[in-house]
Parts: structure tokens; sequence; C-alpha cells
């Protein structure tokens, strides 16, 4: 057994029963801490399960993201659900199976090879049995290691997984109650919070007893600079916040400077190395280098962040749609003053997120409100602004990359250096406590010192920096900035969008510079076979290089995210006339093993339309240290009619494991996107997004 | 609070709320059709999206009191016990959908669409939802839906 490879999250769930239940008959009760943020891993999860079990997916009930009832997994994110969380989920499926087939081995005295099993029933020599896994089950003991009796199915053995099976999900979020907004509770009372322009704003008057005498069915909780109401319908909450917003002064803001360039040289921030190998400046070639420049950009989810909280007590119980569900709750537990053991999340999908929104902040501040309604239930929706202006942006980052390239054309040496606000912020990372309501009570409680993401982890500003060009020698740094006012943490990609922008639009321009085709190029300095795999096959979908011809032109982009995480390709189209359309897109993705092939497509076609969203359109504008940007119509993203046709095709490699698939084509869409522009117009346009006024600046 | 019948899909409902509160909140927290999603609730994504006499509107942005006679369709009425609209099935034999939370008022906005132009182009449909706001990305699948669901829809009639 002990070849058998094994998963993080078993570390601290190593038991069977603390993945599976069989004490319903007829059920299989699936326990998984990975939750369902859109990107349809409930289902996979279910598939896994099933295949492993050989039960029908629509007997497995899965309880997901239940801190009191299933196991405590680190978050969903950093596509590593299928990773880590699947292979623990396969794992402990086959031990429960391989417990389950001993114990019939020996009530029936038959070799445990005799064996089957179709539905839960147990059969011998392909002959039924009266055994099935719920009779067998009340005799076995669940709480045995999952490691000591893990013997997950051949590839080939498989039947369930690397199929496309629909999601279990879908009809009840297209047409029913299926997220946390249409969650019901008895007494649940709505709550709702002030917006202060900016995280740091404090509230300089607020007149209190004019507010009650307008609403005088309305609760009000007011800490410091913290206010909310309460109220027994929706509208009347809706409302008294408004009434509430007209009664408040704010502090004024502070300046910043509007430019980020200047804001960045301006911090005082060392920069740190990540990686040195060889010695760049001691190598041969021509130099050539490129600096780009990305915006903050918002999660913009379609639903504003919401939670319900309900203390009784001391307990406190959330729902939530956090990506985080245990790892909120020792910060949650900490910002009020109680156990964290006390604390318990049950995840309930919002709409889809893509990092650290505003989730775990109104989660908190669900908790202030509820606790001065002891026993009730309290669901705090966020206004769309807040979503907008107090949740935590992706940070805004200028990328210096150079290589050196010899008479051979080959580069020699390249460096990089990232410079950006901290990545990842997310409350109890690092001990930060980062919950921004937090900030404003009347005793504060400050977040701490934001932490970049070791690059041993896959690195935050750093992500994909290093290059998995096989470079003779890199020089790799990131410079932090602590000295900007706005609040960043996680959002799709992290600083692998901005980093695999700038490393393959450099390597486009090197192409150019030496007269060689840009596939070629890539495919001359790849060593893995399966980075050139991908990038040939999307070549061979996209017709490379396409016919030439002015104001049209195709472009590619690759990575494979994290340098360990799927390889994608992507290559665009785009014309571009009064501004730029991407018509169509195509991306190989090699994900090794496929647990859901059409999920991973949907997957890779909605990250290309995000990607391509980020890179002709978005833009969190600021006024001092507040956002700008509070609504749909200040902050666009792409429409219906400004969407590429996409086609995806997955390498798949059943005999090797699944890959994360989540955030591995932003990279490459906004780097095709940027090559295509350049091929299509001969304008390198390097700060992003890339718009008309981008493209003028630039040419 | 007024006492105010409404008429939804298909049946007549009694509520007892403000006048000028949004049909909205009166449609998932009075009478709990949950499917209608509370989006920017600034008229602006398109989330809430119902048909009024068969007309899309955002459902954040109507006063229940100026409903009146009108006869209100949410997306319940699209999931049927023995079937679904083809729209709905439509939404699923494509996978249609990441998170989902959009899809319900573009099932709407389709809807309507499909109503008046049984064989619509695929420029109709972008016309039709360019205003909806989808994040995850699931447009071109989305597209496919509703075209799926016009070619069901003709087979039928």
């Amino acid at each position: 057994m002990s070849t058998i490879a094994s998963s993080p999250s078993l570390t601290d769930n190593p038991r069977c029963c603390d993945w599976l239940d069989l004490s319903r008959p007829g059920r299989v009760v699936l326990k998984s801490g990975k939750v369902e943020i859109g990107q349809g891993i409930t289902t996979a999860l279910v598939q896994i399960a099933a295949d492993e079990l050989d039960v029908a997916p629509g007997i497995v009930t899965l309880i997901s993201g239940h801190t009191a009832l299933g196991p405590l997994e680190a978050g969903t994110s950093s596509s590593l659900s299928i990773e880590t969380g699947g292979r623990a989920v396969r794992l402990a499926a086959s031990a429960v199976r391989a417990i389950l087939l001993a114990e019939a081995a020996k009530l029936l005295q038959a070799p445990i090879e005799s064996l089957s099993v179709d539905a839960g029933r147990i059969a011998v020599e392909g002959r039924e049995t009266d055994l099935t896994y719920w009779s067998l089950a009340p005799a076995v003991d669940l709480t045995a290691p999952v490691m000591d009796h893990a013997r997950p199915k051949a590839p080939a053995e498989r039947r369930l997984v690397g199929t496309s099976m629909p999601r279990i999900d879908l009809a009840t979020k297209a047409a029913g109650p299926g997220f946390i907004h249409d969650v019901e509770l008895p007494g649940l009372l709505h709550g709702r919070t002030l917006d202060p322009p900016a995280a740091g704003r404090r509230l300089e008057a607020f007149d209190e007893e004019a507010f009650k005498r307008a609403f005088p069915t309305v609760q009000i909780v007011r800490d410091g600079s913290f206010v909310g109401v309460i109220a027994e319908r929706e509208d009347l909450a809706v409302r008294a916040i408004a009434q509430a917003a007209r009664l408040a002064t704010w502090s004024q803001g502070f300046a910043v400077p509007a430019l980020m360039r200047e804001a960045i040289a301006a911090d005082a921030a060392e920069p740190e190395t990540v990686i040195e190998k060889g010695d760049v400046s001691a190598a041969e070639g021509r130099l050539i280098s490129t600096e780009i420049e990305r915006p903050y950009i918002a999660h913009a989810s379609v639903a504003p962040s919401c939670a319900i909280a309900t203390w009784n007590g001391d307990a406190l119980e959330i729902y939530s749609h956090s990506q985080a569900v245990h790892d909120m709750r020792a910060p949650l537990a900490k910002a009020l003053g109680i156990e964290a053991r006390n604390v318990v999340v049950i995840h309930v999908p919002g709409a889809g997120t893509y990092g650290h929104s505003g989730q775990d902040d109104v989660a908190y501040e669900a908790a202030l409100l509820a606790r001065a309604v002891p026993g009730r239930p309290v669901r705090l929706l966020w206004s769309r602004a807040a979503d907008f202006s107090l949740a935590p942006l992706g940070p805004g980052a200028i990328v210096r990359a150079e290589a050196k390239v010899n008479s051979g054309g080959r580069i020699t040496a390249f460096s990089i250096q990232s410079q950006s606000q901290a990545h990842v912020s997310r409350p109890g990372r690092g001990g930060t406590l980062n919950l921004v309501a937090a900030e404003r009570l009347a005793t504060p409680l400050q977040k701490g010192k934001p932490l970049d993401v070791p690059v041993e982890r896959g690195g935050g500003a750093d992500r994909n920096a290093v290059p998995l060009y096989a470079f003779p020698s890199i020089h790799v740094s990131k410079r932090i900035l602590l000295g900007l006012p706005y609040r960043t943490s996680a959002l799709r990609a992290l600083g692998g969008y901005a980093n695999i922008f700038a490393i393959e639009t450099l390597m486009d321009d090197i192409a150019a510079e030496i007269g060689a085709d840009p596939v070629a190029f890539r495919l001359r300095h790849l060593e893995d076979a399966r980075a050139a795999a991908v990038i040939s096959k999307a070549a061979e979908m996209a017709g490379w290089p396409g016919p030439r011809a002015q104001g049209e032109g195709l472009g590619i982009g690759f990575c494979q995210y994290k340098n360990r995480s799927a390889y994608c390709a992507v290559i665009v189209r785009v014309v571009c006339d009064e501004r730029v359309r991407v018509t169509h897109a195509w991306s190989a993705v090699d994900a090794g093993e496929a647990i859901n092939p059409d999920g991973i497509k949907n997957h890779i076609e909605g990250s290309i339309v995000q990607s391509a969203s980020w890179t002709l359109k978005e833009q969190v504008a600021f006024d001092g240290d507040a956002v700008a940007t509070r609504d749909w119509e200040a902050y666009p993203i792409l429409h219906f009619s400004e969407v590429p046709e996409i086609e995806v095709d997955l390498l798949v490699r059943p005999e090797l494991p699944g890959l994360g698939v989540g955030e591995t084509a932003m990279g490459p869409t906004a780097a095709a996107i940027g090559n295509a522009v350049n091929r299509a117009l001969g304008i390198r346009v390097r700060t992003l997004p890339i718009t008309r006024d981008a493209i003028l600046a630039a040419g | 609070m007024d006492a105010i019948r409404l008429h939804v899909n298909g049946k007549a409902l009694d509520v007892r709320v403000a006048p000028d509160t949004p049909l909205l909140y009166v449609l998932r927290n009075d009478l709990g059709l949950k499917g209608t999603r509370a989006g920017c609730v600034e008229g602006q994504c398109m989330s809430c999206t119902v048909l009024i006499d068969g007309r899309p509107q955002t459902a954040c942005m109507v006063p229940v009191s100026a409903v009146g006679d009108q006869h209100v369709e949410t997306v319940e009425a699209l999931a049927g016990e023995k079937s679904n609209h083809p729209l709905l099935d439509g939404i699923l034999e494509e996978q249609a959908g990441q998170c989902g939370y959009c899809l319900a008022g573009m099932l709407m906005r389709a809807k309507a669409l499909l109503d008046r132009n049984g064989a619509p182009t695929r420029a109709d449909i972008v016309a039709a939802l360019d205003g909806h706001l989808c994040r995850c990305g699931a447009h071109v699948r989305i597209l496919r839906a509703v075209e799926r669901a016009a070619q069901a829809g003709r087979a039928r009639t």
C-alpha cells in the first residue's frame, strides 16, 4: 500500500468515516470540505466516489463544506480541489469498498478476488448474494485509517470517471432555490449594513435618534463606525439602510497618486529574490525587455456577498458561500471573542466566486448583526456598491521582464520582477484578521500585515513568474508593496495573469525580433513534452499562423498553471476596427486524467471569456483611497455580443493524476489577445486593459 | 401595507405589502418564488428579469403596485412536474451554466424572444440577451441552449 500516494486532505481527516457514511440504507453519504463555486466540483466528487464504490451517482448524497459534519479541509482555492480533495475522496471510497468486501469475503467464505459489486450489492463469481454495503456496514469499523485500506481502481477499471456526467446542481440553480440567498429558516430576519465610502473611513456623525423616529420597528446595531439594520421584511431593511445613509457623515479620504506607476515607484518595499539559477548578467546575447502594467480588477460576481448568522448563547452558526468555510472559523471567533470550536460554518452556494471576495467579511458582519437578536437567524446581503468597493481587489501590478537571445536564436538568460500589493490576505492567513468591518468598530481590530504566498505554495505576486521554458539562467524577484491603501487579495490566477502576459508577450517580441515563428520559437525552448503538445495542438486547431490581413490576426499564449497544475495553450483571433474584438478562441489543455471532460471544457471556456473581459475592458478606478467604480455601468464586463466562439480540446491522460484547471487559461488568454493585436496592427500594447485608448497611446 | 392581488404563473395570489415594494421582494419573500434572482437590485445586471404581460422587465425596478392586473411569469413556470419548457431543457442539455445565478433572468428574456419569434437567428438571440451579465463566461453555451430550445419548439408545433 505504501506505493499509493496520499492527499494532504487526509492529514487532518485520516479516517474512512471522515469521508463516508453508509448508515442510511441504500444511500451513500459523501462528505467533503471542498465547495461549489460554479466550477462543478461537487459533480466531480460524486463521480469519483460513485465510481470507486460501484454505485449509481444518484444514491450519493454530498455534504459539502459543513464544518460540524464534514472533513475540515483547506479552502477551495488555487485549483487544488481535484488534486487534493478529489484524491482524498477516491482513496477514502476505495478504502471503504475494500473494508466492506473483506467483510463479505469472510461471511461468504469466498476469496476476495471472486467478489464484485453492482449498485452496492455483492456478487460472488458474478452470482448475486443477499449482502449489500448497507447490510455489511454495521459489522465493519469505518474509523479505520483510509491509507491502511486504500486501493483505488486502475484507470481502465473506471466507469463513471472520464465521462461527462451532467452537473448535479444545475437544474435547481437555473430555475429553483439554489443559492444562499434562497435559504429559508424559521424566524429569519433581514439585515443590511451601511457602506463607508472606503474601507478605512470613520463615521463622524450619525443621527441615530432621527433614524429611530423614522423606522421604529427596525433594529439598529452600531459599534463605532459599523452600522447595520435588522428588519422583519427585506424591503423594510432596504428602505431603512437608505435612510441611514442619508443621516450619516463620513470622514474625508486622502489623496493617492493617480498613476499606479508613480505609486509603485514611491513605495519603500525592497525587492526579494524568489529564484536564481545560473548568472543572468554573465550570459551572452542581445537584450530585449518589456514592462507591462495591469490594473486593479474586481471580482464582480453577479450577486453581492451574502451570509446568514444565528447565535445561541456563545455558539454561532453561519451559512456562507465562502471558499474557506473551515479557515474562516478561527479569525471569525477571534474577532467575535469566542472559541473557534463554537463556530459552525455551513456552505451554501452563492453566485460564482473567483477568489477572496467579500464572502468572509459578510459572514462576520452577519454575526455582528445577529448578536443583537439571540436565537434569530439574520441574513445579510451586501449592496452592489459594497461588493465593488469594500471587498478585496485583485491588485494592480507592474511586471518587468527581459531576456537575452544569442545569435543561434536561443534565449540564454531571463529575468522578471513582479511588483504589486499582496495577492493573498484571507482572514486567518499568517495570523492576520482582515475582516473589513473589524477596522471600523469602536475598538478597531487591526488587520495585520498582509503576506504574499511563498513560491513553494505556487507563489502570489510571483505566481507563474518562473518560466516553464528551459532557459539556462533565470532571475525571478518580487516587490510586495505595503504603502498603498487598497484592500487586495486572491483573484483568479493571482500574479499569474500579469506574469504570463509579460512572459508570453516578450516571447512574441523576441520571436519577431529574430524573425522566428512564435509557435516554433516556444517549442524550441520547451523540454516538457506535455507543454509542447498543448501548444502544437492549439496551433493545429487554429490553423496557425492563419492568413495575414490588416487589422486581423491570431495570437498565442501558454502556461502550466503554477508550473504544476494543468497545461494550457490558447490561440485567439482578433479583429481590430473601432475596438478590439476577439472573434474566436481555441484552447488545448492537458489536465492529466479528466474526471469530467465537459466540466473541464466548460471551465476553460468560462475562464477564456473572463480573461478576455479583464484584458479588453476591466479596470477599477479610484478616487483617492476610495473605489470609484461602484456599479456595472462604471465597471462593464464582456457582454454576449463581445464573446468569441470557443473550441476546447483536452489531451486526456487517464494514467496521470488529474490537475486543476480553474485558473490555467487566465494568463494565456490575456497574452494571446495581446499577441494577436500586435500581429493585427503592429502595435505592442503593454498597458492593460487593451482598449482603443491603450492602443492609440502605444501606437 | 395594502392588500394587493397578483396574477403569477397563472394563479391569483393575495399579498399584504407596502405598495412601493419592488416586485422582486414580493415574488421571493411573500410568494416564495426564489427562482427570480436578486443581483444588483439597480436594474443593471438583469438577473431578476421576469415577464409582465409577456414583456421582460427587471423585477427590482417595478413597484408591486404598478403590476395591477397584468400577468407575471417567473422562471418557476418553465420547470414542469412532467416536462420542462424547452428552454430549461436546452440549458441542461448544453450544460449551459457554471454558477447558474444569471440563468433565470436569461431564460425569461429568451422566453419572450421565442414567444414572438420561433426561429431566431444567432444574432437575434445575442441582441436579446446582450444586456444580461454572466461573470462565469457560460455565454456560448447559453446561446446554443436557446438555439436548441427554438429547434425543439419548432419540432413540437
